[in-house]
């Protein structure tokens, strides 16, 4: 070792982190406080948690890996990022599955403590990888964490154990220094969290110090240098993180507001990963919210059916498998037309599939997959962020129509953050509803003529008595009807109320480019950030192509069909195995193409660029 | 949303009627049962904008149909579920819920059980026929072993379900017991169901005349009931018979019942039973009686209320903030971790 003076800072415009380790070493804990003060420090970002679906695998098995990406940038970031620059191992094993990510010449942060022989053998690597030449295409900085930890906690009278769950804190520490991060937001997050138990709060800042003092003072690798990443141009204003679980329930809550009601009863089934909205709302009863976990997926949306009738805004949320056994139970609020609104996280199936991971391929489900002719409307979320908008849409669609709305999400969105311009609140659509109280010439099917919305009629209102059920109702009078003719008028109908909400969204513009050209490249829900910059470095390198993003699945706004064959090609990125490409010829006779990925994980730009260069003519 | 009331005038049970034709087979119980219904609302002074019945899939399901209050004709055996949603969003209203055997104890078993278990403010009437009617007879989850139906030609072979049992075993704080035909006492069940906070489970025994006529004839046969039926009541000894001189208690150095006759050369009067409604125990084993050897119970064989869970989630939801204050979409949005980026 050779004493020197550290060496300056080098600029980067982006950076992409990866914290991985066992999924008890606290590596979502990391990444997210990692992210907030990413956020305070002016970075735009976007993060990718990862976690395995066992609570707690094996310690040390390839299985158990739990990671956190995040891409944080001087310009604007859109996706979790490509190709790792840094890969926080914090064991053998987090190493052996995260390493296939990082780029050549990629830097490796390990935790030389963990990579003890048996962590070495669960690993599955014959030989020690810190130690063989086998890393030689990366820059390799190794700590001994787990004793670094143990040293600046000895003071605290911690357990072994609860010293060692320590660690991460010292790498985020170190890391925190390697970017020039301010920690006093995580301090203060530590001793409220250990509010409770002052010397875990202590020994925790201690270590998150110790790693960060580690960094400052340390001269022994001219590899180990800190960077700056300049703050991003951003509009001005007030800014948070938030993930899409957060935005859509916050959005459901505005759209609530908005339309005047003055409650929300949210039912739900525990299921990953839609779990969380339950968890958040559960937390807002003073924002007028109402959360009943029930028995099961069918009674969950039917409290939120029974509440609909009642005059509360109802909302039930779930996952694929969740999602197919509510089904009837959708039929029943076409039927009887009812506003409730059903939040879809998708995850990778059929059935149980691959729980904690991301798709797409719910969106078949979503438009068609009922008994009859039975359509609602479909919206999805283009981002963790954007879940606030579509949900207060999800609810104007809802109240203004009275019909179920599906706003569809996924395993990714539910986790992801993002910095977010808070919006004002006073500034927000209204879309007040107007409950039926006048009896005169009332029964339950009398239709708004311009939205063939039926009467809102709600019980406790005097002289509005009335039966509705999943029987066919007659149109002019409500009442039961096996009249052949009515059903046909009465399936026309419902297919032309939700049909006729393409009036009343806005018209579709590209996302990015022109509005005719080569290529379109067409996407929906999360691969929004993938797509658009993948859009982006295709222009700048000078190909005529234009990213299109559609929020509304069912109905599609009214140009849709015009606006595609305007171009010679369209390409249409899902992760799933092509779902909106069929929707879309199926609507309009356009040579769509898909491009499917199928894998549990986000698109990455360069996925979606290869396709691009590959489709020019 | 304000509700006004426009009219306290007493109404009679035709009042509860609605236009609709009543589309039973003539001489259902249902109709004996609609009848009960409109009879008791009328005495109960039911507002019918406050009142709402839901129902699933089946005969019984019709029911809301026939009534001129709010009504909600759901899916197959999900009526619990849609009227629990129904409580959370105005606990107010008055929640009828109306199922049957194939409904309430098949294929929405597990909602009838968490319904029970949580409490909910609303009647069960569940009326069973022992059979699935509304689809042509087929055996029901109520049926008793050997039912011979359509889908049974050789007769079932499975163990029927005790409603009573099971609301029991589910934590039902109100369970009760009638026979569509009899009138007067299925009236006044139906009003101390609606007089119990929380979840008051009745069932009714209603005999399809197409499919399984005859079904109870065993203990409501008039010849028959008297010996059949034992009537409780709270604080009343046990006792039956057509000259009142039988009665129920338990079987020296046993947990069992038996019928012994009182009087001379029997029982002493003391070694009868006294009903206490809000004993579990005994109501376990009032429900579990069956002829020939034993009456069949009717009455009010449990009744021990709680808080109702509709009450509780309100209460938690007022102690969190619910309902204090205007919500502020603000604050919410702003409560932490911002940061201000100028312009």
């Amino acid at each position: 070792m050779t004493l020197s003076t550290p060496p300056a800072r080098q600029s980067r415009d982006s950076v992409v982190i990866r914290f991985a380790g066992d999924s008890g070493d606290g590596m979502q804990v990391t990444g997210s406080r990692f992210t907030v003060e990413t956020a305070l420090a002016g970075n735009d970002l976007t993060t990718f948690p990862d976690f395995p679906a066992e609570i707690r695998a094996p310690a040390g098995t390839t299985y158990g890996v739990s990671a956190f990406q995040i891409q944080f940038g001087a310009r604007d970031v859109m996706t979790p990022g490509d190709a790792v620059d840094v890969l926080v191992a914090m064991n053998p094993a987090a190493l052996k599955v995260e390493l296939k990510d990082l780029r050549v010449g990629g830097t490796i942060v390990a935790d030389a403590g963990a990579f003890t022989e048996r962590n070495l053998a669960k690993a599955g690597f014959p030989a020690n990888p810190l130690e063989d030449r086998s890393l030689a295409p990366y820059q390799v900085l190794t700590f001994d964490i787990t004793r670094l930890t143990t040293d600046a906690v000895k003071d605290f009278g911690l357990s072994t154990r609860e010293a060692h769950r320590c660690r991460n804190m010292w790498a985020l520490g170190l890391m925190l220094w390697m970017y020039g991060r301010d920690r006093q937001a995580t301090i203060d997050w530590l001793r409220r969290k250990f509010a409770d138990h002052a010397d875990l709060a202590r020994a925790n800042v201690a270590v998150l110090n110790a790693g960060h003092a580690f960094g400052e003072t340390a001269e022994m690798s001219e590899h180990l240098v800190g960077y700056t990443v300049p703050s991003a141009p951003v509009e001005p204003g007030r800014y948070r993180t938030v993930s899409g679980t957060e935005a859509i329930a916050w959005g459901l809550i505005a759209g609530m507001h908005a339309a005047g009601l003055e409650k929300m009863v949210f039912a739900g089934y525990p299921i990953t990963p839609a779990s969380l909205l339950l968890h958040t709302l559960a937390n807002l009863k003073s924002h007028g919210v109402i959360t009943f976990q029930a028995e099961d997926e069918i009674a969950a949306i039917g409290a939120a059916i029974g509440a609909a009738y009642a005059g509360a805004l109802g909302v039930t949320s779930s996952s694929g498998p969740g999602i197919a056994l509510k089904t009837e139970m959708l039929g029943l609020a076409i039927a009887t037309e009812l506003p409730i609104v059903v939040v879809d996280s998708q995850r990778a199936g059929p059935s149980t599939g691959m729980p904690t991971k991301t798709e797409q391929s719910d969106l078949f489900q979503a438009v068609h997959g009922r008994n009859a002719d039975a359509p609602l409307a479909v919206l999805a979320a283009a981002s963790a962020s954007d879940g606030f908008a579509v949900a207060i849409e999800a609810v104007r669609i809802a109240t203004k129509y009275m019909t179920p709305v599906i706003l569809l999400s996924d395993a990714y969105l539910a986790h992801a953050a993002e910095p977010w311009r808070l919006p004002d609140a006073a500034a927000l659509p209204r879309f007040p509803v107007r409950f039926r109280t006048d009896p005169d010439g009332f029964h339950p099917f009398l239709r708004n003529p311009g939205t063939l919305a039926r009467a809102w009629a709600v019980p406790g209102t005097p002289g509005l008595e009335h039966r509705i059920g999943g029987l066919e109702k007659d149109y002019d009078t409500g009442h039961i009807s096996y009249d052949p003719e009515n059903h046909a008028r009465m399936t026309r109908t419902r297919v032309a109320k939700i049909a006729g909400i393409a009036n009343d969204i806005p018209l579709q513009q590209p996302a990015l480019g022109e509005d005719h050209g080569a290529v379109a490249v067409v996407g929906w829900g999360s691969t929004y950030g993938a797509i658009h910059r993948a859009v982006d470095e295709a222009r700048e390198d000078g190909l005529d192509v234009s990213h299109i993003h559609l929020r509304y699945l069912n109905p599609f706004p009214r140009n849709l069909g015009d606006l595609l064959k305007r171009f010679d090609r369209v390409i249409v990125p899902e992760m799933n195995n092509g779902q909106l490409v069929q929707l879309l010829r199926a609507a309009y006779l356009v040579p769509a193409e898909g491009l499917s990925k199928v894998e549990g994980k986000p698109f990455k730009v360069a996925e979606i660029v290869h396709a691009i260069e590959a489709k020019r003519t | 949303m304000t509700i006004t009331t426009i009219t306290d005038a007493v109404l009679a049970p035709k009042d509860y009627g609605s236009d609709q034709e009543v589309r039973w087979c003539p001489g259902c119980g249902d109709y004996a049962i609609l009848k009960a219904v409109q009879k008791a609302l009328a005495e109960l002074g039911a507002r019918r904008e406050r009142t709402v019945f839901v129902s699933g899939i089946g005969c019984a399901a019709r029911f809301p149909y026939y009534l001129s209050t709010y009504g909600f004709h759901t899916i197959h055996g999900r009526a619990p579920a849609i009227a629990t949603g129904i409580k959370l969003a105005n606990p107010e209203l008055d929640v009828w819920v109306i199922t049957g055997d194939g409904d309430g104890l098949s294929i929405g078993g597990n909602h009838m059980l968490h319904v029970l278990r949580r409490n909910v403010d609303l009647q069960i009437v569940l009326f069973n026929n022992e059979i699935y009617g509304l689809t042509k007879g087929q055996y029901s989850p109520t049926s008793r072993r050997g039912t011979q139906s359509p889908s049974t030609p050789q007769g079932s072979v499975e163990y029927p379900v005790s409603a009573c049992a099971f609301a029991l075993g589910a934590g039902a704080r109100f369970v009760a017991r009638a026979v569509d035909t009899q009138q007067a006492e299925l009236v006044e069940l139906l009003q101390r169901a609606h007089a119990h906070h929380g979840a008051s489970f009745v069932e009714v025994f209603q005999n399809c005349v197409v499919f399984n006529d005859g079904v109870f004839d065993q203990f409501t046969a008039k010849d028959a009931a008297p010996d059949a039926q034992i009537h409780v009541e709270h604080g009343r000894p046990l006792m039956f018979g057509r000259n009142g001189d039988r009665g129920l208690r338990l079987k020296p150095g046993t947990l069992a019942l038996e019928v012994v006759e009182v009087g001379d050369g029997g029982a002493r009067p003391q070694d009868i039973l006294v009903h206490d409604e809000t004993n579990r125990a005994l109501a376990q084993l009032l429900v579990a009686l069956e002829p020939p050897e034993f009456p069949v119970a009717l009455g009010v064989l449990y009744c021990n209320p709680a808080p109702s869970y509709d009450a509780e989630v309100y209460a938690q939801a007022r102690a969190a903030g619910f309902g204090r204050q205007p919500a502020d979409l603000d604050a919410l949005l702003r409560r932490e971790g911002t940061w201000v980026v100028e312009g």
